[in-house]
């Protein structure tokens, strides 16, 4: 098979690399080879965050430039828009609705832009629009955010589901894994 | 068993594969999880050194015991360590010395872009370039045999991409090594010119012993396809050309210097044209041109030399893809990393951009102090640079142009242990007059928290002595010394003002941990009373990522909020920012009291 590549952005502290060290470890377990790249330093201090994780055969590059990611998974709305040179042309996009104003927009230098969505149509038109804070609020637990967003981007994935719970059920604390397994489910079977 | 981990733990692991004893460093983005990795290692002594050169020499001392040791810190660390590091190569090793420089083509968190293979040349040492994790833990382990065989320290060249990538590997076993003591031999190691004139002799012996390793070294490897286009490539270069052009034909470089010459010989006699890919400087191009002349060879004029290169750009380099198709995404306004709510930096520079003064930077968290809406910080060079910067600066407006005193040099705590020291002495000692702010966070916070000599700690967790900083400065020579909390924004404000308006030097350390170190508290929010709020934006000159103007009103987001309370001190509205008393927490101003720690610590004396 050709080499797919997936892209998990956001700000630093949205729990980034927790996930994709989650779906690296999927991969790992489905019997692929994985690499994923990921930029440190400035997470911690509200910058963006991307983290690449590719998988296949044999894997050489650990990153990708512009038209060649087959899916991004956004944690925030503007991230979305910010990587979405990397997506191939009709690539999947999944967007968390959830808006984080970077600094200049806080400040009211700059403007978040209102039509994030339409934006993206012009790149793709394979995109769809999740509300994880929402899920995670109704399941009672706010932390269980990423994984249901890793339940949405597994609905797109050929792996089998229980390699996904399997590694879940290792990742999270003890005593959450019932409603993260629950936040996965809403997402894999939204 | 196979394992998945970034280069750096990679790193780690084949130097505990290789018998590892030792391992000093200096942290810095992106090499600095190899020595957090090593230190985990029960067999392996570790420990953050006050700066690079230290590293290298302390590591070089082990060696001399016969002891394996290794050192890492990133490209412009090497630079610190660049003094020692040329020493060491006619010197040579007992114990085998393995040192990793991580480069930072893109520069994602650097201020400069240089090529560190040019060290090994300059100082004629061997390096390898890994271009995966497997390859980055399999030539460290290998580097520590190859060092005590050929007697010289090695180099391993990391870049980002391979420091910060995970890919698999597969574990080994360690080799147990005997420390094997010292004994004391003057020719080799004290390099008086007399002594150190043989030594070089030695040197040019030794690389051509190591060019002959180079052309065995089976990781230096042809793999033969396609014989109308040959690369030569190495590190993660390799991959992304690998990835462009699989069925060309390839010369994997991985042992870089010297350079396999007879196998780049067999290389391009076998195919038509020769095409090299390397990230930034074309230096394997350079070289190979040159034995070769007369050879259809290219590189640079297909590659770039500035940024990292990643699969698409080499694809486009090489032809295989064209131009992308251009869509227009609208404006994107950036989203530039900021410090953090409750950071203890926040009310200094808010203060030093009032003030209007002149402001020499150094390398930090607070380096962010640069950006908008701070704005509070001109330059930053290199790690020490804020008080040599500002003496120098001073000198020329103030001594020589008869100016005005007005610079402040603004450093942290770990910088400060780094290179501030000789600094400030050289400011004392040459009759300087300027201010130096020492932001002490109690940790080196930037590449994510590590110990440093004013933190009490080892980088094994032990306790150690703590070195007290505000004594260091009054035996520097400077006698206006204070120590303030940075959350005492009236006092600040005062001193600051005081200090730049006094003709001697004056130094002022603002001390309040990294907001960071609370990690796992739960916070009591401040919010804004909107009926009070009269959208004046001056909370929002803090620039607190908390804090956000929307429809003329500032609103804090209550998931940021730490409570350090800075907004509510600047703000003119009695009353406009309270306690969100519909949430339980505590406040980050709450948790430390300068003065209570200024008496346990005389206390402890």
């Amino acid at each position: 098979m050709d080499i797919k590549t997936i892209i998990i952005c956001g700000v630093g502290g949205q729990g980034i690399l927790l996930a994709s060290d989650v779906l690296s470890d999927v991969l790992l377990n489905a019997g692929y080879d994985v690499k994923k790249s990921e930029v440190h330093g400035m997470s911690q201090r509200g910058g963006d965050v991307i983290s690449t994780v590719r998988y296949g055969e044999k894997v050489y590059s650990p990153i990708v430039g512009e038209d060649e990611a087959d899916m991004i998974l956004a944690f925030e709305k503007l991230e979305a828009l910010r990587n979405l040179r990397l997506l191939k042309r009709d690539g999947k996009v999944m967007i968390n609705d959830f808006r984080w104003d970077p600094l200049p927009v806080a400040t009211g230098t700059l403007k978040y832009p209102e039509d994030i969505v339409e934006r993206v149509s012009r790149k793709t038109k394979n995109y769809k629009v999740v509300n994880a804070t929402k899920v995670a609020e109704e399941l009672g637990n706010i932390r269980v955010a990423n994984i249901y967003l890793l339940g949405v981007l597994a609905k797109e994935m050929d792996v089998k589901r229980e390699i996904w719970e399997d590694v879940i059920k290792k990742r999270v604390p003890q005593k959450a894994v019932d409603v993260n397994l629950k936040a996965f489910a809403v997402g894999f079977e939204g | 068993m196979r394992k998945l981990l970034s280069g750096n733990e990679a790193i780690a692991r084949g130097a505990w594969e290789g018998g590892v004893h030792f391992g000093a460093a200096y942290p810095g983005t992106p090499s600095t999880e190899i020595l957090e990795n090593l230190a985990k290692y029960e067999e392996v002594l570790t420990e953050w050194s006050t700066n690079e050169k230290v590293a290298l020499e302390v590591a070089l001392g082990a060696t001399f015991g016969g002891a394996r040791a290794l050192v890492a810190q990133k490209h412009v660390g090497l630079n610190v360590a660049a003094d020692p590091l040329f020493s060491s190569s006619y010197i040579g090793v007992t114990g085998g010395l393995v040192i990793v420089t991580a480069d930072d083509p893109g520069m994602h968190s650097s201020q400069n872009e240089q090529d560190n293979r040019h060290y090994a040349r300059a100082a004629k040492l061997a390096m390898f370039e890994p271009s995966d994790s497997h390859e980055a833990k399999e030539f460290t382990r290998i580097a520590f045999d190859l060092s005590e065989e050929y007697d010289t320290p090695v180099l391993i060249r990391m870049t980002t991409r391979t420091s910060h990538s995970k890919s698999l590997v597969e574990l080994g076993d360690r080799k147990e090594v005997e420390v094997k003591g010292y004994q004391k031999d003057f020719h080799k190691r004290n390099l008086l010119p007399a002594n150190a004139r043989v030594r070089h002799v030695f040197v040019e012996e030794r690389m051509k012993k190591l060019e002959e390793f180079s052309n065995n070294f089976e990781y230096n490897r042809i793999e033969w396809g396609n014989r109308e286009i040959g690369i030569i490539a190495s590190g993660v270069a390799y991959q992304y050309a690998k990835e462009a052009m699989p069925d060309a034909s390839f010369l994997k470089i991985s042992f870089s210097y010297p350079l396999p010459f007879k196998k780049i010989e067999e290389f391009i006699k076998g195919v038509k044209k020769v095409i090299v890919v390397e990230e930034n400087d074309p230096i394997m191009e350079t070289e190979i041109k040159a034995k070769f002349p007369g050879v259809e060879i290219h590189g640079k004029d297909m590659i770039p030399m500035i940024n990292e290169l990643n699969p698409r750009i080499v694809k486009k380099a090489l032809g295989v893809v064209g131009e992308s198709e251009k869509v227009d995404y609208g404006e994107i306004p950036p989203r530039p990393p900021a410090l953090c709510p409750g950071c203890p930096h926040t009310g200094i520079f808010y203060i030093l951009n009032q003030l209007k003064v002149t402001v020499t930077g150094d390398i930090g968290c607070y380096t962010l102090g640069a950006l908008p809406p701070l704005n509070a910080m001109d330059t930053c060079v290199d790690m020490g640079a804020s008080i040599s910067n500002a003496h120098g600066l001073d000198m020329a407006l103030r001594v020589i142009k008869g100016e005005k005193k007005r610079i402040v040099g603004i450093i942290g705590d770990s910088t400060f242990f780094h290179s501030g020291i000789t600094s400030l002495i050289d400011l004392v000692y040459n009759k300087g007059v300027s201010t130096v702010i020492i932001l002490d966070n109690r940790i080196t916070a930037m590449t994510g928290h590590q110990d440093n000599p004013g933190s009490g700690k080892t980088l094994k967790g032990e306790p150690t002595k703590e070195i007290d900083i505000e004594k260091i400065v009054r035996a520097s020579g400077v006698e206006d010394v204070i120590t303030i909390d940075p959350f005492d924004l009236k006092l600040a404000k005062k001193v600051i003002n005081d200090a730049i308006h006094k003709e001697e030097p004056s130094v002022i350390i603002a001390k309040r941990p990294c907001a960071l170190l609370y990690r796992k508290i739960k916070w009591k929010p401040l919010k804004v009373v909107p009926d009070k709020c009269i959208g004046c934006k001056i909370c929002i000159r803090l620039g607190c990522p908390a804090i956000s103007f929307r429809d003329n009103k500032a609103v804090i987001e209550p998931f940021l909020c730490t409570s350090c309370q800075l907004c509510k001190d600047v703000c003119p509205i009695d009353g406009a920012i309270v306690p969100d008393d519909s949430m339980d927490g505590l406040m980050i101003r709450d948790l430390w009291d300068l003065e209570k720690e200024l008496k346990k610590s005389k206390e402890e004396k």
